[in-house]
């Protein structure tokens, strides 16, 4: 895997910023979804499919391919959207999600779009299925690296517990969880619904090894995400601390937006904040 | 048949109903009735809880957390902890409700629930909610479409799926302080309102919607409005005169009501918002086909999953409309001859 360059984590910049307009335009077209988590989600998708994976969107089901999977499924227009700006479908399809017919489930199914690995939206299923896929790469000497996205309220599930302490005892070395640790859950601070502090020392005590860093940064996650891939001896979990809503200055950090989608005129001020957006990062390097 | 609207059939007014031909009929989601009778649960008994696994708008549980602060526990995503510690407050004599998507809880806690809530004998209720494909655009994951096979299937289980909001308030109440484990269950989206404030609301007894003799039509939940509209189009177009019985309770189901309306009709249908095998109508064949066997035709889904849409887009899809109503009501007639 090459090293970042200026000019790529520039690209990167851009196409996060394609991914969040992506997000905004189907969940205006879908007229129902979540905003907070997809959007927060947007820098980590964009560095997985843009630089850390090793994936080929004209042969999804290529053996070899590293496994994303996503846990929290609510999230999926993150993931759709991240798809579509990488090449796996046509970007216009964006707005067909969640609607009858449309292969852009409001929880993404694997049936109906296989490259999503497996069917999510029921909390806290992800990791468990992970670890199947980490330790049959193992046993058959594969060298693809399977990555598990997982919100921080899933860390409230039973399942995900289990997981990691099956992850632990195998040494699933090429295993990476990532947990975006927004602190927001439907009834408001993860901490007031149910405590998850102190959480990284949870993942030690578990013998998993444990790196933090900020998610809403593409070269500061990218970096941690190579030294979380390279470790030894033990499967590995990012905290990537997120801003719920990012991107969009009017959801940024409010827990009401993590099930809601923009209304038009809502929609319209994120694109024009977006686009702006956009062109600083354009003009700055 | 002519234009302008029947008034309400005798039975109709005996269930004391709301007009529900009436243009400006209204629209409100089942599981606001949930929330309306917990709150007055709550105020009955100090014992009643509501327990609630991060979902307290959709789950309706608001309101009881406002009025009863002191009766309410939140714990986050995690619907096996809700049956097992609603098991030990029950056994230290509290009265908790749970509540969560049926996809969930009942979907995801069924063992905790068979072993802790019935063999174990306790007195937990579980609040189902978004029940059914009306769930809408969240997609098949979260349309749980099987859990009255799921529940009616445990021994000692009550099982119960009102007809409309109203309805669904006086089933909170009337569960909360009857001893024993309970699974009501609910819907998301807005629909008819059809029983009044006056409409009798009994546990394990079916209620005549509607009297006629060519077929009975056994409904339960939001479909018994798509019921009531299917017999008026029977009438009208067909001739075919129907009995429409509003079967809220799957379980104990009321067998004597059932039998007496596969003799009175001498052919069935049952409708209900749910997998065909396993559901309520199934319950009805197991029923008939002991002690009263006539043709039966089920509305309900036919063992597929279900998929993101517009809710009654979904319903039509996946043939619970009215209109699919009417064809299995006139196919159970014709093999009545
Ligand atoms: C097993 C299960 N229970 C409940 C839900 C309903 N639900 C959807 S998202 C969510 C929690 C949201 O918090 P988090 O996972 O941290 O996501 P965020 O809001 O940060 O995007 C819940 C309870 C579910 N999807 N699965
Ligand atoms: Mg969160």
């Amino acid at each position: 895997m090459h090293s970042l360059t200026a000019e790529n984590l520039t690209e990167l910049k851009l196409k996060a910023n394609d991914v969040r307009q992506g997000i905004i335009r189907s969940l205006l077209a879908a007229g129902s979804g979540h905003s907070a988590g997809p959007l927060d989600m947007s820098d980590v998708f964009t560095a997985l499919y843009g630089h850390l994976m090793r994936h080929d969107p004209s042969n999804p089901e290529w053996p070899d391919r590293d496994r994303l999977l996503l846990s929290c499924g609510h999230i999926a227009p993150v993931r759709y959207s991240a798809m579509a700006n990488f090449g796996y479908f046509p970007v216009e399809e964006l707005l067909t999600l969640r609607k009858f017919g449309s292969r852009l489930q409001g929880h993404p199914e694997r049936v109906t779009l296989p490259s999503v690995e497996t069917t999510s939206g029921p909390l806290g299923e992800g990791l468990a299925q992970g670890v199947g896929m980490a330790l049959g790469a193992k046993m058959d000497g594969k060298d693809f690296h399977t990555w598990v996205v997982t919100s921080d309220a899933e860390h409230q599930c039973g399942l995900h517990w289990e997981a990691v302490l099956t992850g632990a005892k195998f040494k699933l070395d090429n295993l990476t969880a990532i947990v975006d640790r927004n602190f927001i859950q439907i009834d408001g601070s993860t901490e007031d619904v149910m405590p998850l502090e102190p959480f990284a020392q949870k993942y030690r005590a578990f013998n998993w090894e444990v790196f933090e860093c900020d998610g809403n940064d593409i070269a500061e996650f990218i970096a941690t995400a190579e030294r979380a891939r390279s470790y030894k001896g033990k499967p590995h979990v990012i905290i990537a601390n997120t801003i719920p809503g990012k991107g969009v200055s009017y959801m940024e950090g409010d827990y009401l937006w993590h099930g809601k989608p923009p209304n038009a005129a809502q929609a319209d001020e994120a694109l024009r904040e977006l686009a702006a957006d956009r062109e600083r990062i354009a003009a700055h390097e | 048949m002519s234009s302008g609207t029947p008034v309400l059939d005798a039975a109709a007014q005996r269930m004391q109903l709301a007009d529900y031909r009436a243009a400006d009929l209204k629209l409100v989601p089942t599981r606001n009735g949930f929330g309306e009778g917990l709150i007055e649960a709550g105020s009955r008994s100090r014992e009643v809880l509501g327990i609630c696994a991060d979902l307290a708008e959709s789950t309706r549980f608001e309101g009881f957390k406002k009025a009863h602060p002191a009766q309410y526990i939140e714990i986050g995503v995690a619907e096996q902890m809700l049956v097992a510690m609603a098991g030990g407050l029950a056994a230290v004599g509290k009265i908790p409700w749970i509540a969560s998507y049926a996809m969930f809880n009942p979907g995801r806690s069924w063992e905790q629930v068979r072993t802790i809530m019935a063999l174990n004998e306790t007195n937990v209720k579980i609040a189902g909610a978004h029940a059914g494909v009306s769930v809408g655009p969240d997609g098949a994951t979260h349309q749980a479409i099987e859990d009255i096979a799921i529940m009616r299937v445990i021994p000692h289980m009550t099982v119960v799926v009102p007809c409309d909001s109203v309805q669904t308030k006086k089933a909170t109440l009337a569960l909360s302080e009857m001893w024993g484990p309970v699974y009501l269950r609910f819907g998301r989206e807005k629909s008819a309102v059809i029983t009044t404030g006056e409409t009798p609301f009994e546990i394990g007894k079916a209620q005549i919607f509607r009297e006629g003799g060519d077929v009975a039509i056994v409904a339960c939940g939001i479909l018994v409005y798509n019921a009531l509209i299917a017999a008026d189009r029977l009438s009208a177009q067909h001739g075919i005169e129907c009995r429409v019985v509003n079967n809220h309770t799957v379980k104990p189901m009321d067998e004597a009501a059932i039998v007496d309306a596969a003799r009175g009709c001498g052919t069935v249908v049952t409708v209900e918002e749910h997998q065909r095998q396993a559901g309520m109508g199934s319950r009805v064949a197991e029923i008939l086909a002991q002690r009263h066997p006539v043709p039966i035709e089920f509305i309900g889904v036919d063992d597929r999953f279900g998929q993101s849409g517009d809710p009654f887009e979904l319903v039509e899809y996946y043939g619970m409309g009215a209109d699919s109503i009417v064809e299995a009501a006139r196919r159970a007639h014709e093999r009545k001859k």
